[in-house]
């Protein structure tokens, strides 16, 4: 009934891709946890304040680029990653630490 | 150098990719993808230890507590950084149908994360007068 439509992978790897995906938006979940937990243990302080919603922008710029990514990973052959993508995940990841080491600083 | 030149190109432009070589399966890219993500998640987990060394161990003396928790902060960035140079490298060596490239950094990585849980277990047992 599906000839028009290209088979599924039966190795699933969209899926395992998307959970991939899932799995790396909880681990940035829990460093945007920790840094507001930071500001909270050191009573607020100006940088700190900013620090942590500066963290907390970029753990939302992050799940943005994690949530177009798994709605094109829906397709039964998905489109490869964008450089775009790469660089958006990866420049979060990496102006979460330096906000990180601004609040431990 | 003008090689150099060309891949960090490629860093920044990676569309470029799409003008060389064939286009691999589209399963190979997944998977790469999957290395990729696999990276981003040690550079936050490195992240989160970074955070961890500087809130669950308020006893520390100041110089250790600061150093331990920018060295990790500091594998993070690195990490990040290599997840995107990896997968940039290893898309374009699908392309051309070369070997996948290898490289020091996770031999690097499992050393400093050594180090730096060394000087914890050593902190930890001796260092705790502010």
């Amino acid at each position: 009934m599906t000839a028009a439509e290209p088979a599924r992978d039966p190795g699933l790897q969209p899926e395992r891709t998307r959970l991939a995906w899932r799995r790396t938006t909880l681990s940035c979940t829990v460093a945007a946890v920790l840094a507001a937990r930071a500001v909270l243990n050191r009573g607020p302080s100006p940088t700190g304040v900013l620090a942590c919603a500066l963290c907390l922008l970029l753990w939302l710029g992050f799940l943005a680029v994690a949530h177009r990514r798994m709605v094109a990973l829906t397709a039964a052959r998905p489109r490869r990653l964008t450089g775009r993508g790469a660089w958006a995940a990866a420049l979060c990841t990496l102006a979460l630490a330096l906000c990180a080491a601004a609040l431990v600083v | 150098m003008s090689n150099f030149v060309r891949s960090l190109r490629l860093w920044f432009a990676p569309e470029r990719i799409r003008e060389e070589g064939d286009t691999p399966d589209y399963r190979f890219s997944l998977a790469n993808e999957r290395t990729f993500l696999a990276w981003l998640r040690t550079a936050l987990a490195l992240i989160g230890g970074g955070f961890a060394v500087d809130q669950f161990l308020p006893d520390l003396r100041w110089g250790w507590r600061i150093g331990l928790a920018l060295a990790l902060l500091a594998a993070g960035v690195l990490s990040s950084l290599r997840a995107v140079s990896h997968w940039v490298r290893c898309e374009r060596a699908m392309r051309r149908g070369e070997d996948l490239p290898a490289g020091r950094f996770p031999a690097l990585l499992g050393l400093v994360v050594a180090l730096v849980a060394l000087a914890m277990v050593v902190v930890v047992l001796f260092g705790w007068e502010g």
